[in-house]
């Protein structure tokens, strides 16, 4: 188990090969990757914000709510802040489990619950100006279905 | 004393990320309450509570939440992580 909060990139390809190896009693890994979008155009970067004294601790306890959850062998949670541009990796997840119903179930369990109890603040920097992005509806009725 | 921190834009309605202040307030509402009456720029960035999130010593939790023995209250919007 794994979290990592932090201003660099990661090299995906390292990360996942790292997670992977020696593990033959897990069947399953999913990987999945936040990237910054452009979503209307324009967006010159994305500030990602956060709050340091809580943040780790935060993402740790989600994870042992994943572990608590399902069967897994092990997960890996990257998460960046600071400057990002459109294209670059905010965030990734790694989840091994036996059978692949837990690796992915987990791994959006963590998702979901990354968008609306990690302490991260999203803020849009455009040709036209600035905005912090709003949490949606739909991320707090994710939750729900857990 | 405690430790009031502001993230996003409750950081900028304020104008500054972080304040200690001597306070009797017994709950997070009420310190709330203090800081509306405060000045404008705090009654601009707690006018509306639903808009906003609170942890006490670094755990979400909600605005009744007793202030005794506690260090450090944060103040900030709906997290958007992810």
């Amino acid at each position: 188990m794994a979290v990592r909060v932090q201003d660099k990139d990661f090299d995906l390809g390292a990360e996942v090969a790292a997670f992977c190896r020696g593990r033959a009693d897990m069947g399953a890994i999913v990987t999945f990757t936040g990237v910054v979008r452009d979503v209307g155009g324009g967006l010159k970067h994305m500030l990602i914000e956060h709050y340091p004294a809580m943040t780790q601790a935060a993402i740790e306890k989600i994870e042992a709510e994943a572990v608590q959850r399902w069967s897994l062998g092990d997960s890996l949670i990257i998460h960046r802040f600071g400057a990002l541009e459109p294209g670059d990796r905010i965030m990734m997840v790694a989840t091994a489990a036996p059978h692949r119903a837990d690796a992915f179930q987990a791994a959006e369990f963590l998702m979901d619950y990354l968008k609306s109890r990690a302490p991260f603040w999203k803020k849009e920097v455009t040709d036209t100006g600035e905005s912090w992005v709003s949490a949606k509806d739909e991320d707090e009725d994710a939750l729900n279905r857990w | 004393m405690i430790d009031v921190v502001y993230f996003a834009w409750v950081r900028e309605r304020i104008g500054l990320p972080k304040e200690r202040l001597d306070t009797t307030s017994a709950t997070v509402r009420e310190l709330v309450t203090e800081l509306r009456a405060r000045e404008d720029r705090y009654e601009a960035a707690f006018a509306d509570l639903s808009a906003l999130r609170v942890a006490v010593d670094q755990e979400l939790t909600d605005f009744d939440a007793p202030l005794a023995g506690v260090r450090e209250v944060a103040f900030f919007p709906p997290m958007t992580g992810g």
